[in-house]
């Protein structure tokens, strides 16, 4: 038979963890300390996370063929200015026509091509510097540590959005500004986050067991503490899949993203305060917006409660940790 | 786990004894009523009854499986009390001894204020804590762990019960500290009223303390004996073979085949 | 204890043999003003092949010592000489060949192994290291036979055993350096206690085998009785009591070794209860008594 783990003290397989002995216990979540306040707050969706991360990753797949296809599913040139001008949806066109006569429907679809990729690319170049840099200054220590650390103090002390934005205006409205600008100021959480879990694991019986069989330092990196952080990274890069989108539409709203004729979600939305009787040309990017970033959160959300026990059900006992 | 029966005598101190995951801790919840979920308890477990009518006659029992709640909340810290092997999980580390010594009391006993304060400082003094009176105003951190162990048993005895439940109670504590909890342990069961259940693996615990012992595996009883019987003369092959591991035993030469 | 381990142990003692581990005057100290010294001038010597226990209640600075000796926890003073070499501090660089033959074993296995590699590749890493200090390589694979694991399992994950399985792939992970010293803080205490002496027992055989010094931390006397050629008897820091082990057991000297010792519930079924000392017996543990100390013969 085997005995489930209790809340109380049961010592008996697991070790009375000693001061040293992992990190996992009692330590505050790394994720949570790592992620600056102005994330959103944790969704808890209990036992609802493994079938909302599903439909999450199936409506983000969704979008994603979208991006890859807007192509070929879109019914009209999204830079096309050849329908009438504010056709509400249903005459004729989907979703309505805008202010210059383009059809909303294939600028949406064509849209999930700007915001999605750039969106990825933002996470994935985050994760990178961010590992990097954190686990650098976390096995290092020291000098290191200390000035990487400031520098992420430096644009932690930041508003994000508004230090994106002063960054973006400065560069200039691009795109490819505004992406630059959300790297700058999102990869400091990643590298907190890696150099907490590096700290933490650095002292670990197994990385020092390693140390003593003669490991050199980047050995130590590669086979003891990368693959044993990549989980809590992931976990926080695909949380941040959604965030990523947001602050890029929410650059290209106030103008300092996509240049206008481009189809992009945060520019059409802006395009809807100078007409806004026509509902529909801002409502339907927004909804875009809102069920990606959504779909992304609830994978993130899933994956995360897959990955880190302390947030996991009991089974059976219903209570969440 | 299954067809556990283990019979407790009043002021005896019987003991449970097994490898880990044999099942010994579970027993002990069971009486409580804390299986974890999904786990359920079947059979019976009858606690006899101290007062109201009946009382001391054969038939004076309260049935434990399937009783309702209010039943088991009255029981539960009121007539059979627990304690585990961290004293530190179960001391609140942010109230004074004394207020955790006389919730309990005022709670289930319905005493005022001062009788209450006498009482916990009569049972540091039980319990052989130094300057019981200065201890109630302490915090639990204040204290060394064997001290934390003894306040923790003064808690559960707060309210007078009949059976003490202690699981591994002197496993985190050095040798030289469990000593004299074991002492103490002794001295209550003697004092009359009080039967305790002792969980642990220690074999060298049981011998110094327990009247009667029963070995577990997998969640069976393999042997339950009185103490001089069972570790001079255990019927069951692996009681022999557990013994047969600990130097020190009248079995350890048999042992000799792990070097 | 049986004549014929005792006479096992005593021939495994090299007599005057050449010390693998030589300490002097460690002293451990935590924090800044006041500092928490918590080994406080520990020396002794370890000899090829012998096994020295180092036994102590918990917060009396085994643990702190061993870390110190491995290099793991900088010393404030004194010094650690593995096989004439000194031992350096555990830092970012990379530890030399000569100094992969001190090796550690845990107290926690759960924390001991890599969770996400293969513990033949692990057991490998201990494998190299032999290799590149120039001495015989060997299997993985026998490793695990050796440490009484079936060899077959070498390519499962360290969460497909228990802790006491996980003790041992620890074991031979540590072993296949082929280290000249081993050192152990509380291998054995966080192991089931039907396999707490079992590995015990094969830590001794399989350390005097290889011809190891093999230094054992661990407050479970009795284990310690049984594996020990000499022991050390630590109180507050310091080492009050030293020698060997029948010598020390038959007739402890010092008050702390003899408190220690009296507490010891023995599981002969007798019920007697051990002896718990009194508070005021306590102050006379720091007393310091020369004769407890390098003790020989009884």
């Amino acid at each position: 038979m085997s005995e489930p783990r209790l809340p109380f003290a049961d010592p008996r397989d697991g070790a009375p963890a000693g001061p040293r002995d992992g990190v996992r216990p009692g330590m505050l979540d790394p994720i949570e300390a790592a992620a600056p306040r102005w994330r959103r707050p944790r969704l808890r969706l209990g036992r609802w996370s493994a079938p909302l991360g599903i439909l999450g990753a199936a409506v983000a797949v969704l979008w994603i063929l979208i991006a890859l296809f807007a192509p070929v599913i879109a019914p009209h040139d999204p830079l096309a200015q050849d329908l009438p001008i504010l056709q509400p949806p249903g005459e004729g066109t989907l979703m309505g026509t805008d202010a210059l006569g383009r059809d909303v429907f294939s600028r949406v679809l064509w849209g999930a091509q700007v915001t999605i990729p750039l969106a990825l690319l933002l996470v994935v170049l985050s994760v990178l510097i961010g590992a990097i840099v954190g686990s650098v200054a976390g096995f290092f220590g020291r000098a290191v540590d200390e000035v990487a650390m400031r520098v992420t103090d430096l644009v932690m002390a930041f508003p994000t959005v508004i230090l994106a934005m002063v960054i973006a205006a400065a560069l200039g409205a691009s795109l490819v500004n505004a992406v630059l600008a959300a790297l700058i100021v999102s990869w400091p959480s990643y590298a907190r986050l890696t150099r907490g879990l590096v700290l933490g694991l650095r002292s670990s019986n197994y990385v020092v067991s390693g140390q003593l069989l003669g490991f050199s330092a980047f050995r130590s990196l590669g086979r003891d503490i990368a693959p044993n952080i990549v989980g809590p990274v992931l976990v926080l890069a695909s949380l941040d899949i959604g965030t990523a989108i947001l602050l890029l539409s929410g650059l290209s709203f106030l103008g300092l993203g996509a240049k206008p004729p481009t189809a992009e979600w945060g520019s059409m939305v802006s395009d809807a305060i100078k007409n806004f009787d026509a509902w529909w040309i801002g409502v339907f990017p927004g909804l875009a917006i809102l069920t990606v970033v959504i779909a992304f959160n609830f994978v993130g959300d899933a994956l995360r409660d897959a990955l880190d026990p302390k947030s996991a059900t009991i089974k059976g006992g219903g209570t969440t940790l | 786990m299954g067809g556990i029966d283990l019979a407790l005598s009043r002021g005896g101190i019987h003991g449970l004894a097994g490898e880990s995951g044999s099942g010994k801790t579970m027993t002990a919840l069971a009486v409580l009523g804390l299986l974890p979920g999904g786990m359920t308890a079947s059979g019976s477990i009858r606690l006899a009854d101290t007062e109201g009518p009946g009382a001391g006659s054969d038939s004076g029992f309260t049935e434990l499986v399937g009783a309702p709640r209010g039943v088991l909340q009255g029981v539960r810290g009121r007539r059979v009390a627990m304690v585990f092997q961290d004293p530190s999980t179960s001391l609140h580390p942010q109230l004074p001894v004394g207020r955790q010594l006389t919730d309990h009391m005022r709670h289930h006993l319905g005493l005022g204020k001062p009788e209450a304060r006498a009482k916990a400082e009569a049972l540091l003094d039980r319990v052989r804590v130094p300057d019981a009176r200065g201890a109630l105003s302490k915090y639990p951190h204040q204290f060394s762990g064997g001290q934390r162990q003894r306040i923790a048993i003064a808690v559960a005895l707060a309210c007078d019960p009949t059976v003490l439940l202690a699981d591994e109670p002197t496993t985190a504590l050095d040798v030289t500290v469990q000593a004299g909890v074991l002492q103490l342990l002794r001295e209550l069961a003697d004092g009359g009223d009080l039967s305790i259940l002792l969980v642990t693996h220690d074999l060298g615990v049981m011998s110094a303390v327990a009247d009667e012992v029963t070995v577990m595996r997998q969640g069976l009883v393999v042997e339950s004996a009185p103490r001089q019987q069972l570790f001079t003369a255990p019927r069951d092959e692996y009681t022999r073979s557990l013994l047969a591991a600990l130097p020190g035993s009248s079995f350890e030469q048999a042992g000799e085949d792990a070097r | 204890m049986s004549e014929r381990i005792a006479a096992e142990r005593d021939g495994a003692v090299p007599s005057g043999g050449r010390p693998v581990l030589e300490a002097e005057g460690i002293v451990v100290e935590y924090g800044r003003r006041p500092a928490l010294r918590a080994v406080d001038g520990v020396g002794f010597t370890v000899a090829a092949g012998e096994v020295v226990a180092l036994v102590g209640e918990s917060g009396c600075g085994k643990s702190s010592l061993a870390r110190a000796i491995v290099g793991i926890e900088k010393r404030k003073a004194g010094t650690v000489r593995l096989k004439g070499d000194d031992v350096p501090t555990l830092g970012l660089r990379r530890r030399s060949s000569a100094m992969t033959g001190m090796q550690m074993v845990f107290q926690d296995p759960n924390s001991s192994l890599n969770p996400r590699r293969r513990i033949g590749d692990q057991i490998g890493d201990g494998v190299r290291a032999a290799l590149a200090r120039g001495d015989r390589g060997s299997d993985p694979a026998d490793w695990l036979r050796r440490v009484g694991l079936d060899p077959a399992m070498v390519s499962r994950f360290p969460h497909e055993f228990s802790g006491g399985q996980k003790q041992r792939i620890a074991i031979a992970r540590a072993l296949a350096a082929r280290p000249g010293m081993l050192v152990a803080d509380e291998p054995i205490s966080a192991l089931d206690a039907s396999t707490q002496t079992s590995v015990a027992a094969l830590m001794r055989s399989l350390s005097v085998e290889a011809g190891a010094g093999m230094l054992f931390i661990s407050h479970d006397l009795s284990v310690v009785r049984r594996i020990a050629d000499r022991v050390l008897v630590m109180y507050q820091g310091r080492v009050v009591e030293s020698g060997v082990t029948e010598t020390v057991w038959q007739n402890p000297l010092h008050p702390y070794t003899r408190a220690l010792l009296a507490a010891i519930p023995l599981p002969d079924g007798a019920g007697r209860l051990p002896l718990a000392p009194a508070e005021a017996d306590r102050l006379a543990w720091l007393d310091e008594v020369p004769a407890a100390l390098e003790r020989t013969t009884a």
